[in-house]
């Protein structure tokens, strides 16, 4: 998909299972000896919580952990926005010194929370690397931060809005909204 | 009347009391308190959401336990914290307090964590602040505790998570505990079912049951059934008459004894907001035995002052986040 290409509906999006699939075949070589999955709250810790399924016997083998980042604390935005109503523990029950993580973010924008999770991963010790994957770029960077491995590049424009959600039976849909007047659609990370 | 304590678009501005609080409030705080617990246990036990921050510890009064979680709670936070035991500084040469608290606005402090034996301290400085400008009540006079009421509950759910089937027992002397008025509220405004009180006449408000408690004055009465036991101190410090025989005749009534606490529930949780007078108000096999939980109060108290601070400082609860990420 191209610049030119910039979907306007839902109906040109792809399927969000498929693309968890494909992020799930990328991620697969990488899961070593000493790696551990960090998911984002909320939609890094959905996908991860997938990912944990779909790579279960990989996982088993080399003996994967996995935690869940709420950055809320971390966030660069809190002086303007406040703290969230809604924030989650950060849950991170293993040693990071030395570990390679395995950072999950659902839709890749500005970098920002990247950045902040990355903060946040360094207050609980040295890990050896961090590997950012997300299920989605869009594009509209505003760090020098990207993900190393996505499932697929769709750029949008800054009106447009992408969000992953969780459907009750676990499996992950993306919906796309566009912020045309002054309303801004319900965001949850 | 306007409640000082919430700006227009109804979020936290000041912490006065808990009265007058909404239920939505109160949960925030407990719900973010949360994620506050796990720092402490990190590697690196700061976040950095008060950078940059000053924040004033004005105690007119004297406090150990408070002052100093306060003061862990602004620091795990990052901001900087400047402790002010007032009685020692320019007070006792005659300033007023809020001759102090401008002098140290124009040093540009951020936030005010203010202590003070006249009831309405706090709110006095609150109207006064500008509106860039947060302030926590932390004790004033026999009128309200809030972060202390807010920590009791919090170590209640910790502990029995079903606050909607709790009977609660309130032991001591209410009539001079600020901690009590708060605990009361908090407890009703959550929603727990059954809240008593346990006294002396001497030692109660007149009309207490307005507060929605029911009242014993027979504490074997009274502790039978509860989940929760809650001592407070003797206020030894805050009595200027004969209310009471005697400090052993007292805890011979109403100190908690292993055999008195036998009376609750067997899995009834003992908590006290300290500092306590062992052979008082509470037996030392209590106070250190396995129901206690007076020393998680202490810990838990540290997230709950992260937690008010977090929210005053971000001025207001965002709906969402930043846009995608």
């Amino acid at each position: 998909m191209t610049d030119q290409n910039i979907p306007l509906s839902n109906t040109q999006l792809p399927n969000a299972e498929a693309l968890v699939i494909t992020l799930a075949q990328k991620l697969e070589p990488l899961l070593q000896n000493n790696t551990a999955l960090v998911g984002i709250h909320s939609g890094g810790v959905w996908l991860m919580q997938r990912l944990l399924v779909l790579l279960e016997k990989t996982i088993a083998n080399y003996d994967v952990e996995h935690g869940a980042l709420d950055v809320s604390f971390y966030r660069d935005d809190y002086a303007q926005r406040g703290l969230k109503a809604e924030n989650r523990p950060s849950q991170i029950p293993f040693d990071v010194e030395n570990k390679h993580i395995i950072l999950i973010d659902d839709v890749f924008y500005t970098g920002r929370t990247a950045r902040a999770a990355m903060n946040e991963l360094f207050d609980y010790g040295r890990p050896a690397s961090i590997t950012l994957i997300a299920l989605v770029n869009r594009g509209g960077r505003e760090l020098p931060i990207a993900p190393q491995i996505v499932a697929a590049d769709i750029p949008l424009e800054a009106t447009q809005h992408l969000q992953l959600t969780q459907l009750t039976d676990g499996s992950l849909a993306l919906e796309l909204t566009s912020q045309n007047n002054s309303a801004r659609p319900q965001e949850h990370e | 009347m306007n409640n000082p304590q919430l700006d227009s678009d109804g979020h936290l501005r000041h912490l006065l009391s808990i009265e007058g609080l909404p239920k939505r409030i109160l949960n925030q705080i407990l719900d973010t308190a949360e994620s506050f617990v796990g720092v402490a246990e990190r590697e690196v036990k700061k976040v950095p959401l008060l950078r940059g921050k000053t924040v004033c510890n004005l105690f007119f009064e004297n406090s150990t336990r408070t002052r100093t979680t306060f003061e862990i709670a602004a620091k795990r936070l990052s901001a900087d914290v400047i402790s002010l035991n007032v009685g020692t500084s320019s007070q006792s040469k005659g300033e007023t307090i809020l001759d102090t608290v401008d002098n140290l606005i124009a040093m540009h402090a951020d936030m005010f964590v203010v202590r003070h034996a006249q009831s309405g301290a706090a709110h006095l400085i609150a109207k006064h602040v500008p509106p860039h400008i947060h302030v926590i009540n932390a004790g004033d006079g026999r009128h309200s505790h809030p972060t202390q009421g807010l920590l009791d509950v919090f170590t209640i759910r910790k502990y029995k998570p079903d606050l909607h089937n709790l009977r609660i027992a309130i032991v001591g002397d209410v009539l001079h505990s600020r901690v009590a008025r708060s605990e009361i509220h908090a407890l009703t405004t959550l929603g727990v079912p059954e809240v008593r009180v346990i006294a002396p006449k001497t030692l109660l408000p007149a009309q207490v049951e307005k507060l929605g408690v029911h009242v014993y004055h027979d504490i074997n009465a009274g502790l039978k059934d509860v989940d929760v036991v809650m001592m407070l101190r003797l206020q030894n410090e805050r009595m200027n008459g004969a209310m009471l025989p005697s400090s052993q005749e007292y805890f011979k009534t109403y100190g908690l004894t292993q055999e008195k606490l036998a009376l609750a529930k067997p899995d009834a949780i003992v908590m006290h907001p300290g500092p306590m007078n062992r052979g008082v108000e509470i037996d030392s096999s209590v106070a250190d035995g396995k129901q206690s939980v007076i020393l998680p109060q202490v810990t838990y108290g540290i997230a709950i002052r992260m937690a008010v601070m977090a929210i005053l400082a971000g001025g207001q609860v965002a709906s969402g986040s930043a846009g995608g990420s």
